[in-house]
């Protein structure tokens, strides 16, 4: 497909590995953002072959993985009632929450329903005047124009019968908490192409001259990784830190000015909580008062839930980028794709779920192993070696 | 882009994602025509694809591999 397979030559590939060999003199630790990017950085063994001393952190741009246990239970909460048709982006179904998840609530006759569009969602709604439609509203800023559109949409046609279970975090927020951190060892980004194609980049000039970051606008191909990894060392190896933006066939510096629009007139900035990282001030996005009436949460009343994650799970610092899936006890043995215990072995854009389909089973010497700063998480065990 | 049609108020698209197309809601790229490249995430088109950047970046990436051999070519110690 056009701009698919230019950007998976092998031979381009080939020459952006030489010209990084050739610049980088010194170690330098560099985060993709984003899920996507770490899927295809993993399954291509990109950060295999980079030159020694680059090491790639991968970050908590997993949107299913940042959902908070709370808002699983939560929607496990709505959805287990009769008069519901809970909806859903396929990769939610499997993530397990405190007791369940949403695919077993299925099989036990809730009527769990997956959307490629939450538009689809509206459409069930007026189709079924009868049952309450609830979606999922979770993601990053990539999602929030659709799930915004969709509760315009349900307002437009009159629908009482639409809510929204909404759990959107924002990425410029978790940047800063990864960079304020005092055992950070981030020193660029790659940041998600597709977050920027929506809000564009101007959120990252500040990031970049504060905490002295080069900042790459980065895409998704095996070709927009390597390009996004030697703007960012050139920028490391002479001192520069500027917002790049690696991405320009899909990326304009003001981003997709309709989508921002339709997402403030629906959504506003909040606190919100990310899966294994805690509340982050600022980080999401919650429904303004004037769409209240769509508000999942206050239709339900599912406002007091007590969640409890899997002791084994070491979820939280897969997410800081402070320890690999190798480093887990449970990683491959106890929890799998197929049964996995946390979201991070769920999504595709999860860092144990591309671990696991790379076929990664052990502490490579060729991935740098967690650094004596990493914090130790209640309830882990000792890392297998 | 294959396909191009107004529904209510929403202008929606058929998008064919090398052979698999699928009906793409248009709202946030009204601009866009047919025989255009979009990036879509959750069934909306979020950006229409720049050709002429698609196009710029390949070829400094070339660039970079003809210098890559030129200087194999010229120093027959390198590992390759």
């Amino acid at each position: 497909m056009k701009y698919l397979a230019e950007y998976r030559d092998p031979g381009l590939a080939r020459a952006a590995l030489a010209e990084l060999r050739r610049i980088a003199t010194k170690p330098w630790s560099i985060m993709e953002v984003c899920g996507g990017q770490t899927n295809t950085m993993v399954r291509q063994g990109i950060d295999e072959v980079l030159p020694a001393g680059i090491r790639m952190i991968h970050g908590p741009g997993c949107p299913v993985c940042v959902t908070p246990l709370e808002q699983i239970d939560r929607a496990l909460a709505i959805a287990a009632r009769p008069e519901v048709i809970f909806t859903s982006y396929g990769d939610m179904l499997r993530v397990p929450g405190s007791q369940t998840d949403l695919l077993s609530l299925r099989a036990r006759g809730a009527t769990v329903r997956v959307v490629y569009s939450p538009l689809q969602a509206v459409e069930l709604a007026a189709a079924n005047p009868d049952r309450q439609v609830v979606f999922f509203a979770i993601g990053f800023e990539t999602t929030a124009p659709a799930n915004a559109m969709s509760v315009l949409r349900a307002a437009e046609l009159g629908l009482d019968n639409y809510s929204v279970l909404v759990s959107h975090v924002l990425v410029p927020p978790a940047m800063r908490a990864i960079l304020a951190s005092p055992d950070n060892e981030v020193q660029a980004f790659l940041a998600a192409g597709h977050v920027c194609a929506v809000m564009g980049y101007t959120e990252y000039e500040p990031i970049a001259a504060t905490y002295q970051v080069p900042i790459v606008v980065t895409g998704f191909e095996p070709l927009d990784l390597l390009d996004g990894i030697l703007h960012a060392v050139r920028q490391l190896e002479s001192g520069r830190t500027e917002v790049e933006n690696a991405y320009a066939r899909a990326v304009a510096r003001d981003g997709n000015p309709a989508a921002q629009k339709v997402v403030a007139t629906v959504f506003e900035v909040c606190d919100r909580a990310w899966r294994g990282i805690g509340v982050i001030p600022d980080s999401g996005l919650g429904l303004r008062e004037a769409y209240a009436a769509f508000d999942a949460e206050r239709r339900f009343a599912v406002s007091q839930v007590t969640a409890q994650e899997h002791p084994a799970c070491i979820a939280g610092s897969i997410m800081r980028g402070s320890r690999l899936p190798t480093d887990c006890s449970a990683y491959a043995t106890q929890c799998t794709p197929r049964s996995p215990l946390g979201a991070p072995m769920v999504s595709t854009e999860g860092t144990c779920a591309a671990f696991f389909a790379a076929g990664r089973r052990s502490p490579s010497s060729l991935v740098p192993a967690p650094t004596a700063a990493v914090q130790p998480v209640p309830g882990s065990r000792e890392s297998q070696s | 882009m294959v396909k191009i049609w107004g529904d209510h108020d929403l202008i929606n698209g058929t998008v064919d994602f090398g052979g698999v197309t699928r009906q793409v809601c248009l709202s946030y790229v009204p601009e866009v025509r047919i025989g255009d490249y979009v990036i879509v995430h959750v069934g909306f088109a979020i950006s229409q694809v720049d050709e002429e950047e698609a196009q710029r970046t390949l070829e400094i990436l070339s660039a970079m591999g003809d210098l890559a051999s030129d200087e194999l070519a010229s120093d027959v110690d390198v590992p390759s």
